[in-house]
């Protein structure tokens, strides 16, 4: 039965269909795809840390208002993805009491902290940019409601990138002490930007699996070639340089070629070892504990409301 | 304990129908349908919005083999394409 299951559930998949909540799937699909949606939802929430760090240092209403704006997308993506993965019988309660007990990830850019306003525009033009060239393919991932997720997500993305890059467009054009601020920022996020895409492909062990699937579309490395070549004429346009001495077109390859990553930071900042892991993963765990007590206010107010409905009928 | 689950779909504009967009979780159904604004209609997505508690939903067998919808695979009399018109025939 199962494998007549799986026949059909492959048939699907290779005809570039989608695979839907009720469809039967195999354990494993259903695993990965629980486990890379709450991630990436764990990553939307606590990416709202890093930049609202500056709401309140915004230095114009309008910059204030425009972060206000970018932070609540962020709460807003998170919470689309965690309702993707309840579609899959994941429960939303357990996906944050993972992500408060260091149970589950969540991308490690943002384990390093926002010291400079720049950083606002260098998160939105880089890290957005980098969130961006990930996230398209996966709106044609297998699993439909991942998909129409990210569709929903890469839509509003766009308007994260575009503010970041005319943020630091202003800020070039201001004092030198500006642009010092905008390199600074640029110099702290290149590499870790690159290293969002993950580890190598022959380090990624969950690759291979992923593409058979259809949830990945592309390899680590495909992905992170596509954001260095993307990136390079905007640094151009932008005016500030990226801090890579070998960093240059290549010919033959028709592709820049770029610095090695420095692997063993990478694999620090996995581990929980990062500039911020703790202070992240301490701030949700105190913003869950402290809302407590209006989610249970809110469900005495549903319950008593309930409890009179009942009452008028009868 | 936990808010229970809902269903969100939105009217995009008027003369369309309503879309299933996602999902949330609300204690009761009036906070269902303004945390469904907040998420699902910051940029004017929608004209209007209906929430429901997603255990209110009977679904369908997803199921391909399922002979649910098998009544309707044999009546292809029921298209239009299915009938051969001469060519010049006007405005048929």
């Amino acid at each position: 039965m199962d494998a007549e299951l799986e026949r059909e559930f492959d048939r699907v998949v290779d005809a570039e269909q989608r695979i839907e909540p009720r469809d039967w799937m195999p354990d494993g699909y259903r695993k990965t795809l629980i486990r890379q949606i709450a991630q990436h939802a764990h990553s939307e929430i606590i990416g709202m840390q890093p930049e609202a760090n500056w709401i309140s240092r915004a230095p114009s209403l309008r910059r204030k208002a425009i972060l206000l704006a970018k932070v609540q997308d962020e709460a807003g993506h998170g919470l689309y993805l965690y309702a993707a993965t309840e579609t899959l019988g994941a429960d939303r309660e357990d996906l944050t009491t993972k992500l408060i007990e260091g149970r589950q990830k969540y991308s490690s850019i943002f384990n390093y902290p926002t010291l400079n306003f720049a950083d606002v525009g260098v998160i939105g033009w880089l890290v957005d940019g980098a969130a961006i060239v990930n996230q398209v393919p996966l709106c044609r991932t297998s699993y439909g409601p991942y998909a129409r997720a990210m569709i929903r997500i890469c839509k509003e993305e766009s308007f994260h990138q575009r503010q970041g890059f005319e943020l630091l467009m202003t800020m070039m054009r201001g004092t030198d002490a500006q642009r010092r601020m905008v390199q600074d920022s640029v110099d702290r996020w290149w590499w870790p930007s690159l290293m969002m895409f993950g580890p190598p492909d022959e380090k990624s062990a969950n690759t291979e699996q992923s593409m058979a699937w259809r949830i990945k579309r592309h390899t680590n490395d495909e992905l992170r070639q596509k954001f260095v070549d993307m990136t390079v004429p905007q640094a151009r346009a932008l005016g500030v340089t990226l801090p890579d001495p070998d960093l240059r077109w290549n010919d033959d390859r028709g592709h820049h070629d770029f610095g090695e990553l420095d692997w063993e930071e990478f694999w620090q900042v996995v581990g929980g070892d990062g500039p911020c892991n703790r202070q992240r993963v301490a701030h949700r765990r105190a913003a869950h504990e402290n809302g407590a007590w209006v989610r249970d206010a809110a469900a005495a107010y549903a319950a008593r409301r309930a409890g009179s409905d009942a009452e008028e009928v009868a | 304990m936990s808010w229970p689950l809902y269903e969100v779909f939105v009217r995009g504009k008027r003369g369309l129908n309503h879309v299933h967009v996602g999902s949330l979780h609300a204690p009761d159904d009036e906070m269902a349908l303004r945390n469904a604004r907040d998420l699902y209609t910051r940029r004017n997505e929608g004209v209007s919005i209906w929430v429901v508690r997603a255990s209110a939903i009977t679904a369908s067998s997803p199921d391909e083999k399922d002979p649910f919808f098998a009544p309707a695979g044999d009546k292809v009399y029921r298209h239009p394409t299915f009938y051969s018109i001469p060519e010049d025939v006007p405005h048929l």
